[in-house]
């Protein structure tokens, strides 16, 4: 969908941003770029949409050479979201929503019914669209950007940290919400962090800069995390890569068996059968975390640590019990995890 | 210093006559002093070279004496209306210009880089992101210029124009205080009057200044 081709970017001053480029971001696919501050993953992003020129090298959008189309129509076919949401001040989060179309000559009332329907897409009430921007919080803000880059339907988005400067809480619940919408929609994704989390929990495939421009690695997430290309790779993934590729597997696969009942650790249950807490023979509590299916691996061997019995309560849908599983067995699924994530790469 | 208060209701028309040929002539300079300060200002904006050049020079044109601008100007317009705008726009432009400008630059850079980014074309981003952006200081510079220019008016009464300028005239020939009192507290009351009117006005403009959170 977005093929790079030998790019090159030099600024005026003499630095180079990026490196002989060439690079592939597969259609309906998120591609995340990663690395540190001034490796050229911004600039990659910006040439997408020329806010830079590339200095050589051809950038293709579905096809079409980005260079010899007119830039600003380009940029209202091509969805942006940048850090702090860029959001116009002067106008409601309607209107702001309704840019592009507007641009585009859908005439004010489409444009604002359009609005109207993203503003729920993104989890936002319909009141908020009368609000201006300095009215919402930092995350309604971002979901308003994100919501904006959205109202024209453009096949490719554009990214720019845009859950930067929001607290942890706010930017997982982004997170889940970016992914969900993903599922649904189904655009090519271009997103840019330097946030290692965010890079495996968001990306189809990461791609690893390195300071000048130069592209290290890009793979799955979970071949980066297995088997990274060299030490700078290794390094920026940081000590606990291993972890990090348990986050990337869930909890399904792994066999459980039934709750303890009159040993040391009985596992209480409330009338709807959800687990509630852990009680010993001499009266003492603890309490537990009750994981479903769609949960990490991670969170099973974290919850595998807290339990005073190793065991971890496996709930279904509605949070009723549905069995435990042992650390030995997290164990054994997280070995083979990495066993296979290093074969298949 | 007693007031003549028969020669205020004998004189109502001649009062009101001046009153909106005052208000007209100070109106008619902030005016045209936007009108030569948007585009300028503009321009210092975006080319910074001619910024300095620019805000300079409406420096020097607020230094020279009123009275030598209207005594300069009078081959060219004569004793005429025509003179007392164009001395009077000279003055708005140092405030115009400088509030334009600082309006301008105070627009968030992220701000125009969003409307670039989604496709706006520099001309209307100036319509409809900047300008709307850059209104409460230019606003600013138009209440400043708007009460310079009202109190400036009266000045013109060298060249035979000045509207309420006529009292002070008038009533420091003929030693008779009342017209110069009146002159006063009329040019006050329109300062004050203008001055709230544009606060409304900015306010009618700036929606979404009103509800800070």
């Amino acid at each position: 969908m977005i093929q790079f081709d030998t790019v090159h970017k030099r600024f005026p001053n003499g630095t180079t941003a990026v490196h002989d480029l060439t690079l592939d971001m597969p259609e309906g696919g998120v591609t995340v770029l990663v690395g540190s501050s001034g490796c050229g993953k911004t600039t990659t992003l910006r040439m997408i949409n020329r806010m830079v020129e590339p200095t050589s090298g051809t950038i293709k959008v579905g096809g079409k050479d980005v260079t010899r189309q007119d830039a600003a129509e380009l940029r209202r076919s091509i969805g942006y979201v940048i850090q702090q949401s860029g959001l116009f001040p002067h106008r409601t989060v309607l209107d702001n929503i309704a840019t592009v179309p507007l641009l585009l000559g859908h005439g004010r009332r489409k444009a604002r019914a359009r609005a109207a329907e993203l503003l729920e897409t993104v989890g936002l009430t319909a009141e908020a669209g009368k609000r201006y921007p300095h009215q919402l919080s930092g995350g309604q803000q971002q979901r308003v950007g994100v919501a904006r880059a959205l109202a024209a339907d453009p096949p490719v988005l554009l990214m720019d940290e845009p859950f930067g400067a929001v607290d942890p809480v706010v930017r997982t619940q982004l997170q889940d919400e970016l992914l969900r919408l993903q599922k649904e929609l189904n655009k090519t994704i271009v997103f840019v962090t330097h946030d290692v989390d965010e890079a495996v929990r968001l990306g189809d495939r990461i791609a690893i800069f390195r300071t000048g421009g130069h592209l290290v690695q890009c793979a799955p997430p979970a071949e980066l995390l297995a088997r990274p290309a060299d030490d700078f790779v290794a390094d920026f993934l940081g000590a606990e890569r291993g972890l990090k590729l348990l986050s990337l597997k869930t909890l399904a696969e792994v066999p459980q068996g039934p709750a303890p009942d009159g040993g040391a650790w009985t596992l209480v249950r409330d009338e709807a059968g959800q687990p509630t807490h852990w009680r010993s023979a001499d009266a003492l509590e603890l309490p537990v975390r009750p994981l479903k299916d769609g949960d990490s691996l991670l969170a099973a061997l974290d919850e595998s640590l807290a339990s005073p019995t190793g065991l971890v309560a496996r709930v279904d849908a509605d949070g009723v019990l549905t069995g435990v599983t042992s650390r030995d067995d997290i164990h054994r699924h997280a070995g083979r995890a990495h066993a296979e994530a290093r074969v298949a790469a | 210093m007693t007031i003549d208060w028969s020669w205020i209701s004998g004189h109502t028309d001649d009062l009101t006559t001046l009153t909106v040929s005052h208000l007209q002539a100070a109106l008619s300079a902030v005016f045209f002093g936007l009108l030569i300060s948007l585009p300028l200002a503009v321009v210092a904006h975006r080319v910074r070279p001619l910024r300095g050049f620019l805000l300079g020079l409406s420096n020097v044109l607020f230094t020279i004496p009123s009275i030598a601008i209207f005594v300069l100007l009078l081959p060219v317009s004569g004793l005429t209306r025509t003179t007392t705008v164009i001395g009077l726009t000279v003055y708005t432009l140092v405030v115009l210009l400088r509030n334009t400008v600082e309006g301008l630059d105070s627009v968030p850079a992220k701000t125009k880089e969003a409307a670039k980014a989604m496709g706006t074309r520099p001309l209307r981003t100036l319509l409809t992101v900047e300008l709307p952006l850059a209104l409460p200081v230019i606003m600013a510079g138009v209440r400043i210029a708007t009460v310079m220019s009202i109190s400036l008016v009266s000045v013109a009464t060298y060249i035979g124009d000045g509207g309420l300028g006529q009292l002070f005239t008038d009533g420091f020939q003929r030693d008779f205080p009342t017209p110069v009192i009146v002159g006063v507290v009329l040019t006050l009351l329109l300062a004050v009057v203008a001055d709230a009117l544009l606060v409304a006005l900015q306010y009618v403009l700036t929606p979404w200044r009103r509800r800070r959170a």
